[in-house]
């Protein structure tokens, strides 16, 4: 963590309260996509939407920590199965749409595609 | 290697083993039944150790508290030791009032336990008959009746429900634990649109809460579909059509795979559910029976708007036989 005054995206959202509905939001979205939903076919939804939460306050700079390495091997089981650029695409586009929806400024959502993007490489193994 | 204590006994746990399968594997009896920590069969309580939280998922705080937790889903990490006992305490003794044919394959039965049980219409409790057989069932009575009442769906070959069928008598003792689960009314939104389904007996619990949510004088639409294959899967019609002549509010949906009638739908109960409630937006539902079935409506329905804070779910899972080891993924 870098020791900047600046609020993270994630506490100018509305911190934990905010990620909640922001999950259901992403979530549906995932779901409704054929082309990734295989991916999040979970039978425990629970479980699957509270990794949503991870990756939502990941991406918008809230309280967990992923390193580079975590990243790699909770997605390489998902790599072996396919996942690619086009997914990686898909969910990005999933992530912004669901934040334009909460209303979420233009300069804030620019920021956060700026973390997700950043997290590609890892996320797809290379 | 992981130990655990039992009734003054060591015993080792295989790498990734969980409690259940390797006390089961040593010849210790162990209630069981779906292995997968939905039933709560197998709960047992930690007198010295230090329980995996994923063992506690599901229970109640004040289960908890006391160190109880599910055996199939506990996997004491490597190194670690656990004393465990039976959830005997729990248990309440019952005896059998009255069994009756609902229909040719649905099965009342009404329990008086010896002590009250403190339960909502729709939660689940275990059944332990004597020699240790331990199945779930949905109530689907209200608790200031006389009698706890169990709709079991007489299962081909089934342990229980041919037991109850066929063997059991009115006065023969048996022992109820719980109750558990979350598919239950909670009052204070009288006007909220409520959404029920359910397959074959997922009608038990449904019915209790019906009920339960009428008694508390909820004035919103209340929507029961429940399906069955054929006509013959269908039961309480005849109760269900008069209380909902009684109750404007309350909407009864029977619909059946093949041979619909005048009186009864035909299709699937998805198909049935989106026709006549489009938009649940702000609903909230409860679905129980079929395990695939109840999990595909519950996707169905998180899609159609349903928040899933609103969605109440309990999968019937079958038992699952022993020697056939509990699935590492796990269901939950
Ligand atoms: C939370 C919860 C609530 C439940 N509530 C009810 C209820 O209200 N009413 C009710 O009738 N049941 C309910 N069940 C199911 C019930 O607990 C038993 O699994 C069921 O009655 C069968 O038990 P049995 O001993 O008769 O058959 P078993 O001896 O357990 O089963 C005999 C054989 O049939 C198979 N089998 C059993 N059930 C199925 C199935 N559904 N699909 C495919 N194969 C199956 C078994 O794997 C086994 O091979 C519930 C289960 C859970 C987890
Ligand atoms: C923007 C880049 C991404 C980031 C930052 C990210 C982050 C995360 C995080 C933090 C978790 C939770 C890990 C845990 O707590 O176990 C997770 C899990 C998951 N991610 Fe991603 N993710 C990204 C992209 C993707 C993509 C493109 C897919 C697939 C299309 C995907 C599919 C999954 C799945 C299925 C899980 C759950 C895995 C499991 O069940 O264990 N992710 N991700």
């Amino acid at each position: 963590m870098s020791v900047t005054a600046e609020k993270s995206v994630y506490e100018q959202l509305g911190g934990e309260p905010a990620m909640a509905a922001a999950v259901e939001v992403f979530y549906r979205k995932v779901l409704a996509d054929d082309h990734i939903s295989h991916f999040f076919e979970d039978v425990d939804m629970e479980r699957q939407a509270a990794k949503q939460k991870a990756f939502l306050t990941m991406v918008t700079g809230g309280p967990v920590h992923y390193s580079g390495k975590d990243m790699r091997a909770g997605h390489a089981p998902l790599v072996k199965r396919g996942l690619n650029d086009s997914h990686f695409d898909a969910v990005a586009g999933h992530l912004k749409a669901t934040l334009e929806e909460l209303g979420v400024a233009a300069p804030l959502v620019a920021k956060v595609m700026t973390i997700a993007e950043s997290a590609r490489a890892d996320v797809l193994g290379r | 290697m992981a130990k655990v204590k039992h009734e003054s006994d060591w015993y080792p746990l295989e790498s990734g083993e969980s409690v259940l399968d390797a006390l089961l594997r040593q010849g210790v009896s162990i209630p069981n039944a779906c292995r997968a920590g939905a039933c709560q069969s197998c709960l047992m309580r930690a007198v010295a150790g230090t329980v995996p939280e994923a063992a506690q998922v599901g229970l109640k705080d004040t289960l908890r508290a006391q160190g109880y937790f599910l055996a199939c889903a506990c996997r004491p990490p490597e190194g670690t030791q656990l004393e465990v006992t039976g959830a005997e305490a729990l248990r309440i003794p019952a005896r059998i009032q009255a069994l009756s044919l609902l229909s040719t394959s649905v099965l009342r039965v009404r329990l008086v336990t010896d002590s009250p049980l403190a339960y909502h219409a729709g939660q689940y409790i275990s059944l332990v008959r004597e020699d240790g057989l331990a199945r779930s069932y949905s109530l689907a009575s209200l608790p200031h009746e006389d009698a706890l009442e169990l709709h079991v769906r007489l299962q081909p070959g089934g342990a229980m429900s041919g037991w109850l069928a066929h063997d059991a008598q009115p006065g023969d003792r048996l022992q109820v634990q719980g109750p558990a689960g979350s598919c239950f009314y909670v009052p204070g939104r009288p006007e909220q649109p409520l959404l029920l389904a359910g397959t074959g007996t997922g009608l038990a619990p449904l019915y209790g809460i019906v009920r339960d949510a009428l008694a508390a004088g909820h004035t919103g639409p209340i929507w029961l579909f429940h399906g069955a294959r054929t006509p013959e899967g269908l039961y309480l019609t005849s109760e269900l059509r008069a209380l909902a002549e009684q109750h404007p509010q309350f909407l009864y949906r029977p619909g059946v795979l093949e041979g619909g009638s005048r009186d009864v739908a035909e299709g699937a109960l998805d198909v049935l559910i989106r026709a006549e409630c489009p938009k649940p937006l702000g609903w909230r539902a409860w679905l129980c029976g079929d395990g695939p079935l109840v999990l595909s409506l519950r996707k169905k329905l998180f899609l159609a708007g349903l928040s899933l804070k609103d969605l109440h779910t309990d999968a019937f899972l079958p038992s699952v036989p022993s020697g056939q080891r509990t699935s590492d993924a796990g269901a939950r």
